[in-house]
């Protein structure tokens, strides 16, 4: 038989724990949404099960073909992702790649993964991107 | 001094020209009269790669460019964000700071003769900077433009030592607001592109759209291998040569005026 001292004290460990298992939700990163052109019906330039899975697939091999071919097109294209992407704050800044804000590392931040896209590339929007290709 | 571009390339160039004007010209009366040739002249589709069939080019004469003019050197620091346009180099000394372009003074030192001419990258036909790349980061595109592939670039810096003409800069310090199509970044090697993200779309370099839009007109910029264009008209009709032509590098960027 449990004595009423064991049944207490696991009760009230229970309790003590309880509101750490009602927060993993919380846990999970938050992941921006996409602000410029997200609509219900594409969501993203693929589903966005394929998306979190391979997206530095896609970006790798675009990456190959812009430098090496002079491929430029939108589809798979970095600049794209962070136009879309990532959005102003209540202040009307950008996020910088590494706060949990930014969209990359929202997610990057969370699974511990190290990129260094960003040591080159921008990480903010800026008005060229948003209007495409510069001058002609 | 003057040296043809690809003589046999060209030649054969002309006669697919040639061909192909003919077959246009037999299909636009067809359809739309007038609207072809432009078409054909231009407009690779975002999805095509660049190919053999251009070869891009300038020409500068320095008779026309102006001494203490440096609109072309501004133009590319606008353009690309380097320079006085991207503060994040402000440990480098001067001599370590990125140069894409500079405006360089010859001065004959018997008669006083003075000139000034732009100097950059001249994407070179035969590159020394991709010969020793040990990655394979230095590049050279099909359509002649030679880049540094900085994914793979190490940042060793034997390209800036095998470059006769100094065109290339190693970035020491971590760049932050760079422009997108000019992503730039500490321990990588860069050097001009001839804009390549203008070319791509048809556009020019911004060097020579400032050489024009100050009304020097001393830049064109063009392909080598079309027979039409303005600079190989040029180049065909006045000659033009090359820095260091001794070094047999067959370059992209031509010269004329250099006394």
């Amino acid at each position: 038989m449990l004595s009423h001292k064991t049944i207490i004290s696991t009760l009230l460990s229970i309790l003590l724990f309880l509101p750490v298992f009602a927060q993993a939700d919380n846990l999970m990163p938050t992941v921006p949404k996409a602000k410029a052109k997200a609509n219900p019906e594409t969501l993203c330039v693929r589903d966005v099960k394929v998306m979190r899975t391979n997206h530095m697939e896609f970006l790798m091999h675009q990456r190959d073909e812009t430098m090496r071919k002079g491929i430029r097109t939108k589809k798979d294209s970095l600049a794209e992702c962070i136009t879309c992407h990532v959005s102003k704050d209540d202040e009307g800044k950008f996020a910088s790649y590494g706060d949990d804000e930014h969209f990359c590392s929202s997610c990057h931040n969370y699974a511990a993964v190290k990129i260094d896209c960003f040591d080159c590339h921008n990480d903010k929007p800026t008005a060229a991107s948003k209007t495409g290709s510069t001058v002609k | 001094m003057t040296q043809p571009v690809n003589t046999n390339e060209t030649k054969t160039d002309l006669y697919r020209r040639q061909f192909l004007g003919k077959t246009a010209a037999a299909a636009g009366f067809a359809l739309a009269p007038g609207m072809l040739l432009t078409e054909i002249a231009h407009a690779k589709p975002a999805d095509e790669a660049v190919s053999t069939k251009n070869r891009w080019g300038l020409l500068i004469n320095t008779n026309k460019c102006a001494s203490g003019c440096t609109a072309c050197v501004t133009a590319c620091q606008v353009e690309n964000g380097w320079g006085e346009i991207n503060k994040s180099e402000e440990l480098s000394r001067a001599s370590q700071k990125a140069v894409w372009i500079r405006k360089v003074k010859l001065k004959d030192k018997q008669t006083g003769h003075v000139q000034s001419l732009p100097l950059l990258c001249q994407h070179c036909e035969k590159p020394p900077c991709v010969d020793v790349c040990p990655t394979g980061a230095s590049f050279k595109r099909e359509d002649g433009i030679v880049l540094v592939d900085k994914h793979i670039c190490i940042g060793c810096r034997y390209c800036m030592m095998a470059c006769p003409y100094k065109a290339r800069s190693f970035i020491h310090e971590t760049i932050k607001n760079q422009k997108v199509h000019a992503p730039r970044g500490k321990g990588t090697v860069e050097s001009c592109t001839m804009c390549a993200h203008r070319v791509d779309n048809d556009g020019i370099p911004a060097c020579v759209e400032a050489c024009n839009a100050e009304g020097h007109q001393a830049m064109y910029f063009g392909d080598l291998k079309d027979s039409n264009s303005v600079i190989s008209k040029e180049l065909a009709k006045n000659g033009g040569q090359q820095l260091r032509a001794d070094l047999d590098l067959n370059t992209g960027v031509r010269y004329q005026g250099i006394k």
